[in-house]
């Protein structure tokens, strides 16, 4: 038991990893901002856009957030164990891998004005011969943003959604429900939401935060007068004159600030909620006559997400190999690998380099994550619910809060710009998501397994190596797969521990987006999604071929 | 090498004092095996392109490799030496060169964040055409002072379709009155963008009283009054703009992927030659055309400069002379690459020098440089900053 | 080798609840079996003597197998064997890797590994069952296969719990006659948990509760 006494400590390890970066880059944020008269919040004030840019953080956000949700619940609600519903966990693994830039850009191509959609229905149904003016991008509502979002938020909660279900008994509530009468869908409100729901609270906080402070795809989808809060805080990071950087931290702060009120409000609002729960329970809802709409509209609402982001990775594919190509063409005039070729000597040294950060900043949170998870296994540990926010904390603070006075931690010991600091860094954001995926997996794997190998003599790490984990092996590629794929899309992290020096996929997809060349960024947001899309392949491949003669080791059992 | 150019090189070599030879010696030494990290705006995959073709060469001719740090904005490698500089790193810095100009190079400067003074050392520098191209050392009227090496000179142009727009108005009074009556074809990339702002400034010129003010500082007393034409202009034409003015593009590539959808009639690129490269490398229709305002058009140049507390700082230095050899400046102009103008004095250019840049041709939607009229003056850097920060105040956030 | 296992003053409790109190000792070759309804402790009590007890019990009391005190030892260096109410088989090794697992390190070489888990399945009628895949075999080919795995790893005393449980009724005679007769071969000090009259008679030894009182069957 010589690897008890580190085992024991790996939880505690674990949480100080996510606890110190944040904590640190906070405490280097905070100060500048309060610094030298506090004349960066001086500076903010003055800024004539503040009053809009923060409410447009707020009410983009929590739109985003409670449509994501929405959608979300009315999918598993009215298509849970239908044909549709496995459909859709298939296609769960790439949508999510998916890098938010490439998303953003995609659907910009869409919706624009001179668009795909547009370009499919013009001129012969429009009689448009030249692009509409009309303000869809950058609207200044934030209403496209917010679209952006959903696209790639649902899959996120659905996914959230499909590791709680298994716990909440969905099946024989439903039955149970409505064998009371109830409709499928009031059945699924009154029964089996308020379980679900608690379990969904943490994933929806963090989609708030993100959704509320999102940087690159506010960038490109979101209003420009002004931008964000977000945006604009990195806009100010980035200026030239000293007074930006504590104004962009004052900015970190209020940002940071209207993340907590957002948070407050959800949570109050998850009271009302409650009681009209309540209420309805006692009323008897039944609502029959909702289920064929609810149906219809969750698969309008699933179709339309999935489809945008299915449809503008498409349109990018298409501008990657495309020649000139002009409105209204629905098609290139010609196809060229021409933007490929030129790509591909970057793409390979770039690949390497977004490789080698992602690998070893998974393999590392692997490693951790599993060294807790069988120390809460061997010892009996409780996480308690302290545990599980900490967990979530680098998804709940906001990006642009911290990292920047992680930065200065990291240019003063003389770890930036290196790739195993970008690597390290990583981590603080693919180690939840490790966590997250796996530990219902890991979790739920039958320990009488453990009881009986050990009655056989094998030792605790016998049985860890040639038990538990071979019948893992499956999520734990998957959560391997997740982690790649979460390290692959990191952008400001990359951008601002690597000092610049370090090139990934993402932070050269966004260079470009700036320059808004469409067949390049189409090129490279493709190859973004070939790293993970390779994971996810093989986190299916490997089980299935190692396991190809053992029935019990299906995905099915 | 050609006799001609045999004597201009020992003429060179006879000018630069003996010393200077060894120390330029001892640079190539110290720069050999450097690997130069350049930090330049990589939203443009033909300068990516240029920048490793540049790197090849640098590797051939002197064992220096570039490798170049894409920027979404420049002011990224600017606030980078600042981080820096304000923990304490004054060597070994991660920023060897930048692409630079303007205000970013006036705050490097005036903070004592730059390496120099080096560019009127550079072997190369006597081919530079100071006297034709004032702008090489004068960045928005701050004299460059050897602070940072010119390597391509820009002016403000105008696109169009020649097919949508068979006759472009050529003075902004037209301009005005043409976006008035075709609304929402026209609009510029929103300040404080570098292009955004540069055309403000060209609004400037064509709408002050008397614009060689813009040639000093600005004065707090007077300055309301002088720019409330701009304002003006602006004001009636804003309705009428792309999106009613209710959405701007971003940048020069967004302008420019505007024009490329049809969605504006008009764009414009401080680049005379952008068009035909975009035209060459098949992102814009062959009917695109360019031109200038009758009065002029800005030009400026574009630097690079070396921070104080550069890596590689003789790298750095060996990396901003071969910018200015006379292969690597045709090779820049040439349209099907990147069509930047020359900073060099062609009279002073050995004839084989000479004939790679006569054997370019102008590419079909480039300006001769008759045609090209007059580079106006950029502004003092003060100008910049406040007509960008008013612009935000007027039309930045949404009413 | 075999030994007695003596539950010397055996107490478990759950808070302020006593669940198990054993005081009585197993002779090689005796079952004895602890019957009492579900929920009354009957697998706490298995628990306590395999070591695999969660920190919410408290333990009083000692366990000796063989003269040993196995009492604080962790659960693998027990030497005691389990059979569960399912097979629990590895669903991710073959039937020979299920029973090679269970092999001491002490049987050295290819060959003799081999001819050990030959010689197992030869004894549970399951000749040249090596390579398959246990998730292919019959309920009772699976129950065997578990008995003859848990056998191999050579234990002093053999815990059974409620291992016919599952088995239809058909089967269930002669698992358990299979069983029991492996243990009294081996001379094995066996516990036997059930709530089935039918397995304690079948057992011959001993009935009591968890708390040590006597049933009358």
């Amino acid at each position: 038991m010589s690897t008890g006494g580190l085992l024991r400590w790996a939880p505690r390890l674990t949480l100080a990893l996510l606890v110190v970066p944040v904590a640190a880059g906070l405490l280097g944020t905070v100060i500048p901002a309060f610094s030298q008269d506090a004349k960066g919040l001086r500076a903010l004030l003055d800024w004539p856009g503040l009053p809009r840019a923060a409410i447009l953080s707020l009410t983009t956000g929590v739109a985003a957030t409670a449509l994501s949700l929405a959608v979300t619940l009315l999918l598993v609600a009215s298509l849970w164990g239908t044909r549709a519903f496995a459909l859709i966990q298939h296609m769960l693994a790439p949508l999510l891998s998916v890098p938010h830039a490439a998303a953003a850009l995609g659907l910009a191509f869409l919706i624009a004005p001179s668009g795909w959609i547009v370009r499919l229905v013009s001129p012969w149904a429009t009689g448009w011969a030249l692009p509409p003016d009309l303000l869809i991008l950058n609207d200044p509502y934030g209403l496209s943003l917010t679209l952006g979002l959903v696209t790639k938020e649902v899959p996120f909660l659905f996914l959230m959604a499909l590791a709680a279900l298994p716990q909440t008994d969905v099946t024989r509530r439903i039955n149970v429900a409505q064998s009371l009468g109830a409709g499928r869908v009031a059945a699924f409100v009154i029964s089996v939401f308020p379980s679900l729901y608690r379990q969904l609270r943490l994933p929806v906080y963090a989609v708030l935060a993100y959704s509320m402070t999102a940087v690159e795809m506010a960038m490109i989808l979101g209003p420009t007068r002004p931008y964000t809060l977000s945006v604009q805080v990195v806009i100010w990071m980035a200026d030239p004159m000293l007074t930006g950087r504590a104004t962009a931290s004052a900015g970190a702060i209020l940002q940071l600030a209207l993340v907590g009120l957002a948070l407050g409000l959800w949570v109050g609002s998850e009271r009302l909620a409650r009681r009209l729960l309540v209420y309805l329970a006692e009323a008897g809802l039944r609502a029959h006559g909702l289920d064929p709409v609810a149906r219809w509209v969750a698969v309008v609402a699933g179709a339309l997400t999935s489809g945008a982001l299915i449809l503008g990775l498409a349109g990018l594919a298409v501008w990657s190999v495309a020649g000139l190509w002009q409105f209204p063409d629905v098609l290139p005039e010609s196809l060229t690998l021409r933007t490929w070729l030129r790509a591909a000597p970057d793409l390979v040294s770039t690949g390497g380099v977004t490789l080698g950060i992602a690998a070893l900043a998974t393999a590392l949170s692997l490693a951790l994550v599993l060294a807790c998870l069988e120390a809460e296994h061997r010892f009996a540990l409780l996480p308690g619910s302290g545990a599980l926010w900490v967990l979530y904390l680098p998804l709940l603070v906001p990006q642009v809060a911290f990292l920047p006075g992680l930065q200065i931690a990291a240019l003063r010991s003389g770890a930036e710009g290196h790739w195993v600091a970008v690597s390290a860094a990583h981590m603080v954001f693919v180690l939840p998501y490790v966590f997250l995926s796996l530990a219902p997996a890991y979790r739920a794997w039958d320990s009488r397994i453990a009881v009986a190998g050990m009655a056989l003599g094998a030792t605790p790490s016998r049985v860890f190596w040639r038990l538990r984990l071979p019948m893992v092996l499956r999520p734990v590629l998957t959560a391997a797969a997740v982690g790649g794929a979460v390290s692959v899309g990191q952008y400001l992290p990359t951008l601002l521990i690597g000092g610049g020096r370090i090139e990934t996929l993402t932070t050269e997809a966004v260079a470009l987006s700036s320059g808004g060349n469409r067949r390049l960024i189409g090129a490279y947001a493709l190859l973004q999604m070939i790293l993970p899309a390779v994971g996810f392949a093989l986190a299916l491949l490997v089980p299935a071929l190692l396991f190809r003669n053992r029935r019990g080791m299906s995905v099915a059992s | 090498m050609n006799r001609r150019h045999f004597l201009l090189a020992s003429a060179l070599m006879l000018a630069l004092p003996a010393q200077a030879q060894t120390a330029w010696d001892s640079t190539l030494e110290a720069a050999k095996g450097q690997t130069v990290y350049w930090h330049a705006w990589g939203g443009d995959p033909k300068i990516n392109d240029f920048i490793a073709w540049v790197g090849e060469q640098a590797q051939a001719r002197h064992g220096v490799s570039i490798e170049h740090v894409k920027l979404a904005s420049t002011a990224d490698a600017v606030a980078r030496v600042l981080g820096e500089r304000d923990a304490g790193i004054t060597t070994g810095g991660a920023v060897d060169l930048i692409w630079i100009n303007g205000e970013n190079f006036a705050a490097m400067k005036d903070q004592g964040l730059l390496f120099g003074p080096f560019a009127e050392q550079l072997p190369n520098w006597p081919l530079m055409d100071v006297a034709g191209k004032p702008a090489v050392v004068t960045d928005f009227t701050l004299p460059t002072e050897g602070f940072e090496s010119p390597w391509a000179m820009a002016q403000f142009v105008f696109e169009y379709d020649s097919t949508r727009l068979p006759e472009p108005p050529r003075s902004l009074a037209a301009l005005k009155d043409w976006i008035i009556a075709n609304p929402g074809r026209f609009s510029y990339p929103q300040p404080p963008d570098y292009l955004g702002t540069t055309f403000l400034k060209q609004v400037a010129y064509g709408t002050l009283a008397d614009p060689s003010v813009m040639q000093q500082p600005l004065d707090e007393a007077t300055y309301d009054a002088t720019v409330a034409p701009m304002w003006a202009w602006l004001d009636e034409v804003t309705p009428a703009l792309w999106r009613a003015g209710k959405a701007y593009p971003q940048n020069e590539p967004a302008l420019g992927q505007l024009l490329a959808d049809a969605e504006v009639d008009v764009g414009f690129a401080l680049n005379p030659g952008r068009a035909s490269a975009e035209i060459a490398a098949g992102n814009l229709a062959d009917t695109v055309r360019t031109f200038t305002l009758e009065g002029g058009t800005i030009g400026n140049a574009s630097f690079v400069a070396i921070p104080f507390n550069a890596a590689h700082q003789a790298g750095a230095q060996v990396v901003a002379n071969l910018l200015l050899d006379p292969e690597i400046q045709a090779r820049a102009q040439d349209p099907n690459i990147l069509g930047f103008q020359t900073v060099l004095d062609l009279s002073s250019l050995a004839d084989t020098d000479r004939a790679r840049f006569d054997a370019l041709e102008l590419g079909v939607a480039t300006l001769s440089p008759a045609d090209l009229g007059p580079a106006l003056l950029e502004p003092h850097g003060s100008w910049m900053v406040r007509i960008g920060q008013d612009w935000i105040a007027r039309y930045g956030v949404a009413q | 080798m075999t030994g007695v296992l003596e539950l010397q003053g055996l107490c478990v409790y759950h808070g302020a609840a006593q669940v198990v109190a054993l005081d009585l000792a197993v002779a090689p070759g005796e079952v004895l079996t602890i019957m009492g309804p579900s929920g009354s402790g009957k697998s706490t009590a298995l628990a306590a003597v395999m070591g695999t007890l969660s920190p919410a019990f408290r333990t009083e009391g000692r366990v000796i197998l063989m003269g040993r005190d196995i009492t604080t030892l962790p659960a693998h260096q027990r030497r005691v064997g389990l059979l569960f109410q399912d097979d629990v088989l590895f669903p991710h090794l073959s039937v020979g890797e299920n029973l090679a697992f269970a092999l001491p390190p002490s049987v050295k070489g290819r060959q003799a590994r081999r001819a050990a888990i030959d010689a197992a399945l030869d004894a549970a009628d399951l000749s040249g069952f090596a390579a398959r895949d246990p998730a292919t075999l019959s309920g009772g080919q699976r129950a065997r296969v578990a008995l003859m795995r848990t056998l191999l790893a050579q234990p002093c005393a053999l815990l059974l719990d409620e291992p016919f449980s599952r088995l239809d009724a058909s089967l269930r005679a002669q698992i358990r006659s299979f069983v029991l007769s492996r243990v009294r071969n081996e001379g094995l000090p066996a516990v036997l948990v059930t709530h089935d009259a039918e397995d304690a008679v079948a057992a011959g030894g001993p009935v009591v509760s968890p708390l040590g009182q006597p049933v009358a069957l």
